[in-house]
């Protein structure tokens, strides 16, 4: 099982795979203000919700990478054969997977935050809210990813299926920077975050046990 | 108890039904080769004995089982023998014994067909397990690497293991049972 996270690790290591999502997050970062015109007041009003958009957007990008490989490879049949449930696979992925994913984000919404002149207060709420809705939409990047695995051209399913899915943690994720933490937005977030985390390894599994016929 | 028990297995790919009724045991020290045209469903055989593929009626009763099949499930970035040791504790005795120990240190990517096809029976060699399950384990090899291969088959069931295999390539397996598909 660690052995697996580490891996999981290592993969998106390799390559810079990992730095993919976080050069995309910034990317947006640095356009939006382009687009909007360099209005502070304006920029920090809109900035928090777009850089929400720009995780939900970056955590698109690693689905091709995180089961497809592996299932083309033999190596999810090796690690069947070996006795460990398809469930438990997808947990190990899961955990890899957020602990590449999760935290770089988390650091590359300062520099994003400033970009946007984003107030400290928002950014702290910003960062918070990252923390809670970025396992979640891991977990959706895992259930699309395994959902997809071993279709022609499933990128594209992929972003069709995880986009309207997302949009609970979309909305109480910048709900949350808006109204600050009365309006019970932060525990909507935990829920969604947690229910998706919950059910994503048993979505995975069943859909790379389904993937074998 | 019997290494690998199939009883009254069926199998149903894609609706058709490829064969039915079958049973096999093997003991220790057994073998059985599973011979057909292409199609015929020897790899979905191989499968449903490692428990990857349902069989359609029939039970599947196995002890732990090491598998190489067509696909070689190594990291191709890492170099051969750590990519090895992902799966297995120590690989040096599957790397000593399909000749990989010169390209124990390349990276698997640059590796060709056949290389990788003795990767995979180098991570069955050292497995340790009781019971090997070998899809076309010939195919790709050159003559030393089959010779190795049929080494290693011996040495495993003088060993008291057993081998499941499938192969359109002549195999060399004394004493194996036949199991003919198609």
């Amino acid at each position: 099982m660690t052995g697996l996270v580490l891996r999981e690790l290592r993969l998106a290591a390799a390559g810079g795979a990992a730095f993919l999502p976080l050069v995309f997050f910034l990317l947006v970062a640095t356009l939006f203000p382009f687009a909007v015109g360099p209005d502070g007041p304006l920029l920090a009003r809109t900035g928090g919700g777009a850089l929400w958009m720009a995780a939900l957007l970056a955590a698109l990008l690693p689905v091709d990478r995180l089961i497809e490989p592996d299932r083309a490879a033999g190596v999810l049949d090796q690690l069947a054969l070996r006795g460990m449930s398809e469930e438990m696979v997808a947990l190990a992925k899961l955990a890899g997977h957020w602990l590449s994913f999760g935290p770089p984000l988390m650091l590359a919404a300062i520099p994003a935050a400033a970009l946007m002149k984003l107030p400290a207060d928002v950014l702290l709420r910003l960062e918070l809210g990252l923390l809670i809705g970025t396992p979640g939409l891991a977990a959706l990047t895992l259930g699309v990813a395994a959902l997809t695995a071993g279709l022609r051209r499933g990128g594209a399913l992929a972003g069709l299926l995880m986009l309207p899915l997302a949009v609970p943690l979309l909305i109480f994720g910048a709900g949350y920077l808006e109204r600050g933490g009365g309006s019970g937005a932060l525990q909507w977030l935990g829920a969604i975050s947690l229910l998706l985390v919950a059910g994503a390894p048993f979505v995975a599994g069943a859909a790379i046990r389904a993937s074998r016929d | 108890m019997s290494l690998l028990a199939l009883d009254g297995i069926a199998c149903m790919r894609g609706g058709r039904l490829l064969f039915e009724g079958l049973d096999l045991r093997l003991e220790a020290g057994g073998a059985a080769l599973v011979t057909g045209p292409n199609g015929a469903g020897k790899s979905s055989l191989i499968r449903l004995a490692a428990g990857l593929l349902r069989p359609a009626a029939g039970t599947v009763d196995r002890a732990e089982a090491a598998l190489a099949d067509e696909h070689p499930a190594l990291d191709e970035r890492r170099r051969l023998g750590d990519s090895l040791a992902f799966w297995v504790g120590d690989p040096a005795p599957g790397i000593e014994a399909m000749g990989l120990a010169p390209l124990a240190g390349m990276p698997v990517r640059i590796l060709s067909t056949g290389q990788r096809k003795r990767a995979a029976l180098a991570r069955v060699v050292a497995s340790g397990a009781p019971l090997w399950l070998l899809d076309e384990p010939a195919n790709g090899l050159d003559s030393d690497g089959q010779k190795r291969l049929e080494a290693a088959m011996a040495a495993h069931r003088a060993a008291g293991g057993a081998i499941f295999a499938a192969s359109h390539q002549p195999l060399a397996l004394d004493g194996a049972q036949s199991v003919a598909l198609g």
